[in-house]
C-alpha cells in the first residue's frame, strides 16, 4: 500500500481537468464532511451504548464515494457497500435516516428490519445492499440490463473492496456484463485489507486494474482520495458506459483508516502505513487545494461546518426520540399482500 | 383442441406471457438458438429477439443476481436453470437476496427460476435430484411443481404473472411421457397455493406432487380393485405456500395419510407436512402418519440402483397397505 502513496505523488489531478467548477468542489468538500460528520456522531452513540450491533466507518475513503456519486445523473442507480455512505448522502439520504438504522429504531427506513447501511430506495436511485459481499455486482448488472432493454441510458454503479474481488460473484457478475456490454460501473476500493486480510494475502497480483483486461472492459487505476481524479474517472465511465461499450473497472486506492468496524482496533496493520495515508486525507487534500488556488476561502470552508453540525444535532434528537419497533413490525411484507404493517397503515 | 406434451405446455406458457407483457424475458445457459437442453424455448429466439431471449454465460449466480436487478426495475424475467441441480450454484443470491427484498426494503421481486428436477432417467447425482427442500425453509420464495400438462401450462403463467419469487419445479420424467389436449384460446392460470385432489376417497389419502402423483393414482386404482379400498390422492401442486385448508380437510376426512415424495425423507416436504396435520389434525388422525421417500443417499446412476432409490408402485402398495392396516 506504500506503493500507491508513491504512484500517485500527492498532486491531485486538479479541477480543470476534471471539468469540475468551484461551486461543485465546494459542495463535495461538504458532502465529505457531512460524510464525516455523520460517523463521528455514530461514534459517539456507540459509545454511549446506543447502537445495535457494529458501526462501520469508511474515514479516508469519503472521496471515492462522495465523488463517484456526484458524478452521476439521476437515475443513475447506486449499489453501496457497507463504507459507501457518502454516496447515500450524495443521492438525499438524511443524517437521521442512519442513526435511526445503526440504532435499530422504528423511525429508520427498514422500521428495524435490517441494520446499518442496509437500506435503499429506488426512488433516490439506491440498491439495499447484503451482507455477501460480491452479490450486488450481479444484482446491479440485471438493472443495468432493464435499462439496456428499455433504452433508457442510465448507468448502473456498485462497489467492492479488495476482499470483496475474491468472490464468485465479482467474476460472475463482472463477465456477464462485459459480454452483454452493460452500462455498469464497477469501483474496486483497494484499501489495503479485508478485516485482517492484507491485499496481498487476497490476490497475487494486487493490481486490480489488470483484472479489467481480463474481462474485455475498459480499466482505469486512480488515486482514490483525489475527489478530483475519483469525479473525472467516474465521468469518463459513465460516458463509456452510457455509450453502449459496457461496463468500466475503477481500481481507487485508498486506505482503511480504522479496523474493520469500531469493535476492532486494527493492531494488525502497521503504524507507519496509518500515518503515512493520514497525510492523504482526501478531506484535507480538498480543503488545501481550495485554499491554495484561491478557490474557498477558510472562512467559508468553516461556514459549511455549523448548519451540518446543528442538522446533524437535530436528525439525533429525531432518532432518539423514535421509538423501538412495535411488534407488528416483525411480521409481514415476507410475500406481496401479506399484511405488510409498512404499507397497510400501522405507522402512526 | 391440441395434444401438447407436458414439457411443449411449459414452452406454450412462457410463450403467451411474452406475446403478452413486454417485460417478460428468458434468461439461461442454451436458451437461444438452442432452444433449451430439453427444447423448452424452442422457436422463441426467432419469434422474439436476442434481446429476451439471453444465452447467458455459464454462471448461475449471476443470472439469478441479473434477474433479481432487472426484476427490481420492473421486468419479470424467467431464469432456466438448465438442470434444478444447478441451482445449488445460486443458493446465496437467491436465499440471502431474493427471498429477503421484499421483507428488507419492501422491493417487488417478481421472477421465475425454472428448471428440470427429479430422476427416473439414469442421469446420474446431479441431474435428478429434487431441490424443493434446500429452498422450502426460506420465507419468501414460492414453489410449485405441475404434474399434469394443464398445471405445467398454468403454473407457468401465474409464477410469472406473481408479485414474487417462483421457483417453478418441472419434472422431467413427466416431460414426454405426459400428453393432454389443451384448448388453445383458453387462458390457464393455475392458482399458487390451491392443491387439487386428483382422486376422492375416505379410506386414506395420499399426499403427493410432481411424478410422484401419477405413481400414487395407479397405486390407488390397484387399492381399489385389489383391496376394496377407497384412496384418495391430493396433488399439493403448490409446495409454499402450502394449502393448509384442503391438506387439513384430507386428513380430518381420511383419518389415514401417506406422505409420498421423491425427495430424500430427511428434512422433506413430508416432514413439514406431517407436524402440521400432527399439530392441527391430531384427532382426526386412526393411525400414525407414515412417509415413503427415499433413503437419504445421493441419487444413484445405474438403473438398477436408481430402481431402488425410486418409490415404486409395490412399495406405494405395501406402505398403503400397512396403513389402511392400522
Amino acid at each position: 500500500m506504500k506503493g500507491a502513496l508513491q504512484e500517485f505523488g500527492g498532486e491531485m489531478l486538479g479541477h480543470e481537468k476534471a471539468k469540475l467548477s468551484r461551486q461543485q468542489l465546494v459542495e463535495m468538500h461538504r458532502l465529505m464532511l457531512l460524510n464525516r460528520m455523520v460517523e463521528e456522531r455514530l461514534g459517539n452513540l456507540y459509545r454511549q451504548g446506543k447502537v445495535v450491533g457494529g458501526l462501520y466507518s469508511s474515514l479516508g475513503q469519503e472521496g471515492i464515494s462522495v465523488a463517484s456519486a456526484y458524478a452521476l445523473r439521476k437515475g443513475d442507480k447506486i449499489g453501496p457497500m457497507i463504507r459507501n455512505l457518502g454516496a447515500m448522502l450524495v443521492k438525499g439520504v438524511q443524517p437521521r435516516e442512519v442513526f435511526c438504522q445503526y440504532m435499530a429504531r422504528e423511525g429508520g427506513p427498514t422500521f428495524g428490519r435490517d441494520c446499518n447501511l442496509h437500506f435503499g430506495d429506488l426512488e433516490r436511485d439506491l440498491v439495499a445492499p447484503i451482507s455477501m459481499l460480491g452479490t450486488l455486482i450481479p444484482v446491479m448488472a440485471g438493472m443495468a440490463l432493464a435499462s439496456q432493454m428499455r433504452g433508457e441510458k442510465n448507468v448502473m454503479m456498485t462497489y467492492i473492496g479488495d476482499g470483496g474481488s475474491s468472490t464468485g460473484d465479482f467474476h460472475e457478475g463482472l463477465n456477464l456484463a462485459a459480454v452483454w456490454k452493460l452500462p455498469l460501473i464497477l469501483i474496486c476500493e483497494n484499501n489495503g485489507y479485508a478485516y485482517s486480510t492484507p491485499t496481498h494475502m487476497q490476490m497475487a497480483n494486487t493490481r486490480m486494474v489488470d483484472r479489467a483486461k481480463a474481462y474485455g472492459v475498459r480499466g482505469d487505476r486512480i488515486d482514490g482520495n483525489d475527489v478530483t481524479a475519483v469525479y473525472h474517472s467516474v465521468r469518463r465511465a459513465a460516458r463509456h458506459a452510457r455509450s453502449g461499450k459496457g461496463p468500466v473497472l475503477i481500481e481507487a486506492m485508498s486506505f482503511r483508516m480504522k479496523g474493520h468496524a469500531e469493535h476492532d482496533d486494527a493492531g494488525y496493520v502497521p503504524t507507519e502505513l496509518v500515518e503515512a495515508w493520514r497525510h492523504r486525507d482526501p478531506i484535507t487534500r480538498l480543503t488545501r487545494y481550495l485554499l491554495e488556488k484561491g478557490l474557498a476561502t477558510r472562512v467559508e470552508l468553516d461556514a459549511l461546518v455549523e448548519p451540518m453540525k446543528a442538522q446533524i444535532d437535530a436528525d439525533t434528537d429525531w432518532a432518539l426520540a423514535s421509538p423501538m419497533p412495535r411488534p407488528e413490525f416483525a411480521r409481514g411484507g415476507v410475500f406481496a399482500g401479506d399484511g405488510d404493517p409498512r404499507t397497510e397503515g400501522a405507522r402512526a | 383442441m391440441s395434444e401438447l406434451t407436458y414439457v411443449e405446455a411449459i414452452g406454450q406458457g412462457i410463450w403467451e406471457e411474452l406475446e403478452r407483457d413486454p417485460s417478460v424475458f428468458v434468461l439461461g445457459e442454451d436458451v437461444g438458438s438452442y432452444g433449451g437442453a430439453f427444447r423448452v424455448t424452442a422457436g422463441m429466439l426467432d419469434h422474439f429477439g436476442p434481446a429476451r431471449i439471453r444465452d447467458t454465460p455459464i454462471s448461475e449466480s449471476a443470472i439469478v443476481g441479473a434477474a433479481s436487478g432487472a426484476a427490481m426495475m420492473g421486468m419479470r424475467p424467467v431464469v432456466e436453470m438448465q438442470f434444478i441441480d444447478f441451482i445449488s450454484s445460486a443458493f446465496n443470491m437467491i436465499t440471502n437476496f431474493t427471498a429477503k427484498a421484499r421483507y428488507r426494503s419492501g422491493v417487488a421481486m417478481s421472477l421465475v427460476i425454472r428448471g428440470p428436477s427429479g430422476g427416473g432417467v439414469n442421469a446420474g447425482p446431479f441431474h435428478s435430484q429434487n431441490v424443493e427442500a434446500y429452498f422450502h425453509h426460506t420465507p419468501g420464495l414460492k414453489i410449485v411443481q405441475p404434474s399434469t400438462v394443464r398445471d405445467a401450462k398454468g403454473l407457468i403463467k401465474s409464477a410469472i404473472r406473481d408479485p414474487d419469487p417462483v421457483l417453478y419445479l418441472e419434472h422431467k420424467y413427466l416431460y414426454r411421457r405426459l400428453k393432454d389436449e389443451i384448448p388453445e384460446d383458453e387462458e390457464i392460470l393455475t392458482p399458487i397455493g390451491k392443491a387439487a385432489i386428483r382422486r376422492d376417497g375416505d379410506d386414506l389419502c395420499i399426499l403427493s406432487y410432481g411424478a410422484m402423483v401419477h405413481l400414487a393414482l395407479a397405486a390407488a386404482e390397484k387399492l381399489e380393485e385389489e383391496d376394496g379400498l377407497d384412496v384418495s390422492v391430493v396433488d399439493l401442486r403448490t409446495l409454499c405456500p402450502l394449502d393448509d385448508d384442503t391438506i387439513l380437510e384430507r386428513a380430518r376426512s381420511c383419518g389415514r395419510i401417506l406422505l409420498l415424495h421423491e425427495a430424500t425423507r430427511t428434512g422433506g416436504l413430508g416432514a413439514e407436512l406431517s407436524a402440521r396435520i400432527a399439530e392441527h389434525a391430531f384427532e382426526w388422525l386412526d393411525a400414525p402418519l407414515m412417509r415413503l421417500c427415499p433413503d437419504d443417499t445421493p441419487v444413484p446412476y445405474s438403473p438398477p440402483l436408481e430402481e431402488v432409490f425410486l418409490p415404486s408402485l409395490g412399495d406405494v402398495l405395501n406402505k398403503a397397505r400397512e396403513l389402511a392396516a392400522y
